[in-house]
């Protein structure tokens, strides 16, 4: 069962549900940061990681000696990626979304591909926890061959371990990479009009890719009443409500996971995976 | 005219409230929020749209079943997995038209997408031009590019000298896209070890495209020791610190009215955050 935890809007506690939820939920767990940009579960799961694999993307090189500056290169890029100066090709790399059009349709062959590091994806172990996790270098625009990289990873074990995904927030290329294909999403949100809005959004998000989901409302004493109502007009299940506690951000802090320090928080985690595993089989026999 | 970009790294830090405070501020400014597939700054801001304009963002292949041979090259060809027997995923698609390209049997068009909105409006506070990504779709820096455009288009037209924009989390694409053309990017963060970390990361980047920065750190009360570390590292790495912000039940009743936080000072969040833009407008 592959659970993915995402939220439209940042900030509402993706990655301490996430994390908590591995730890307080099933006896062996895989876990994936997908939050690229801004990678944070190591600080709370501390894993010990191995050296990392670069993450590469192909990108044209170009060979002068061969160009004839017919500019068909510069024609099929989609991404303005190539400009022609004389028979002088620029590349600019961090436009490049390594289509390989250009090589491809070179009628001289004066075009090869490259490959070029954008990020990293590394793993390691904490205690029972099978941990992943990618990272975009800093200056890359393109963040989804990092996510994909992390998934592939992790899937090329092949042993049905039950797998929680920490999402970029949001609902473009980066959180639909991190959530297409999971078996359900669970959407953390808080009770504010921010949050009711990209609430929203991601809702319509997961129909459009059949994601089943369910909510936990973090912060839930803060706000008003209006994710609630949402949640009720849309028959979506609110799996938890998680009142504000300021012990969790100095838990986090410290590296030292909720579930561990604050008893009746492992309980809470413990219910909510419980749930997510129902509506998952729930979903399965309705199929 | 002069352009602050409001950033954080990790989300949820406060980019919006700090955005919306300085609305309330009075400056001669436009304001803009190009958090393109998050955009909250209306639900404060209230704007009465003027204008609004269909954002063509990217292309996509159309097949024509009557003239596809079915061979089989652009599946063979695409990079993303988008295109298989004759159908098209339109969320795996990045536009690149390879396929369009390359079939011998011409059997694909490419058809623009309207990926977005771009609202033009009044509030007010002054203008305000912000966007809404369309659902699953892709190009959310294109789309930064255009608010940020038209933004300007707006400041010039009403003689604005300044331009305050609401930026996107994380630090790739639609962030990378927002650094075009700023003068400054003000830093919004938290006292925790994740927003401290991500952070760093943001630094790393306006580091990379050579913008300057300056920090300012919200519910900095909730960790003093974490936003103490925060403040030293800033003047360790050369970044101007803007202020602390306390965290405040004002700002939490203030957002589910829907409104800034007023900047009539009586409010300790209120004061810091006249603090913190004084500081940011200074460095200008």
């Amino acid at each position: 069962m592959i659970v993915a935890v995402a939220s439209g809007k940042g900030g509402t506690g993706k990655t301490t549900v996430a994390t908590n939820l591995a730890l307080a939920g099933p006896d062996r767990v895989r876990f994936l940061d997908c939050d690229v940009e801004a990678p944070n579960a190591h600080i709370l799961l501390q894993p010990e990681l191995e050296p990392g694999t670069p993450v590469r993307l192909p990108v044209p090189v170009f060979n002068a000696a061969k160009c004839t500056g017919c500019g068909r290169c510069v024609e099929v890029c989609a991404y303005n990626a190539l400009a022609l100066v004389g028979r002088e090709l620029m590349v600019f790399e961090g436009l490049c979304h390594g289509c390989g059009g250009c090589v491809y349709f070179c009628p001289e062959g004066a075009l090869e591909e490259a490959q070029r590091v954008i990020g990293v994806v590394e793993r390691g172990r904490a205690g029972k926890v099978g941990f992943f996790q990618g990272r975009l270098n800093p200056g890359e625009a393109l963040a989804p061959p990092v996510i994909a990289a992390v998934r592939q990873e992790a899937a090329a074990a092949e042993d049905q371990l039950d797998t929680i995904v920490d999402c970029p927030p949001g609902t473009s290329c980066p959180a639909i990479a991190a959530v297409r294909g999971v078996d359900y999403c669970l959407v953390v949100t808080e009770p504010t009009p921010f949050g009711r809005h990209d609430l929203e959004a991601i809702v319509e998000v997961l129909n459009i890719l059949d994601v089943p989901h369910g909510v936990v409302i973090n912060r839930a004493d803060l706000g008003d009443g209006e994710v609630e109502g949402f949640c009720r007009e849309r028959g979506i299940p609110v799996l938890g409500r998680l009142p504000f506690d300021p012990r969790i951000g100095r838990c986090f802090n410290t590296g030292r996971p909720v579930v561990s320090e604050l008893p009746v928080w492992r309980q809470t985690f413990k219910r909510l995976w419980r749930d997510i595993r129902d509506a998952v089989k729930g979903a399965g026999a309705g199929a | 005219m002069r352009e602050i970009v409001v950033l954080s790294g990790k989300g949820g830090t406060g980019k919006t409230t700090l955005t919306g405070f300085f609305a309330g501020l009075g400056h001669e400014a436009v304001l803009a929020d190009v958090d393109v597939d998050a955009a909250n700054l209306h639900i404060l801001l209230d704007p009465r749209v003027v204008e609004t304009e269909p954002f063509v963002g990217s292309r996509q292949p159309v097949i024509d079943p009557e003239q596809c041979t079915g061979c089989g090259l652009c599946t063979e060809l695409c990079r993303f997995g988008a295109i298989d027997r004759g159908r098209v995923d339109e969320i795996a698609c990045e536009g690149c038209a390879v396929c369009f390209h390359a079939c011998p049997a011409k059997a694909i068009r490419m058809e623009d997408v309207i990926s977005g909105q771009v609202y033009t409006g009044d509030t007010r506070y002054g203008p305000f031009v912000y966007a809404k990504l369309g659902v699953a779709k892709e190009n959310s820096g294109k789309l930064v590019v255009r608010v940020k455009q038209r933004a300007r288009e707006v400041a010039a037209r009403e003689n604005k000298p300044l331009l305050v924009v609401d930026g996107a989390p994380g630090i790739g694409c639609p962030v990378i896209a927002s650094l075009g053309g700023a003068d400054l990017v003000l830093l919004v963060t938290e006292p925790t070890a994740a927003g401290f970390h991500d952070l760093e990361r943001a630094l790393g980047l306006t580091r990379h495209f050579r913008v300057p920065a300056a920090v300012c750190v919200n519910k900095a009360d909730l960790d003093e020791e974490m936003t103490a570390a925060i403040e030293d590292h800033c003047r360790v790495v050369g970044v101007d610190f803007a202020g602390r912000i306390p965290f405040d039940h004002a700002v939490v009743r203030s957002l589910v009215a829907r409104k800034p936080v007023a900047a009539d000072d009586s409010t300790e969040a209120a004061r810091a955050m006249r603090a913190v833009w004084q500081r940011t407008l200074a460095l200008l």
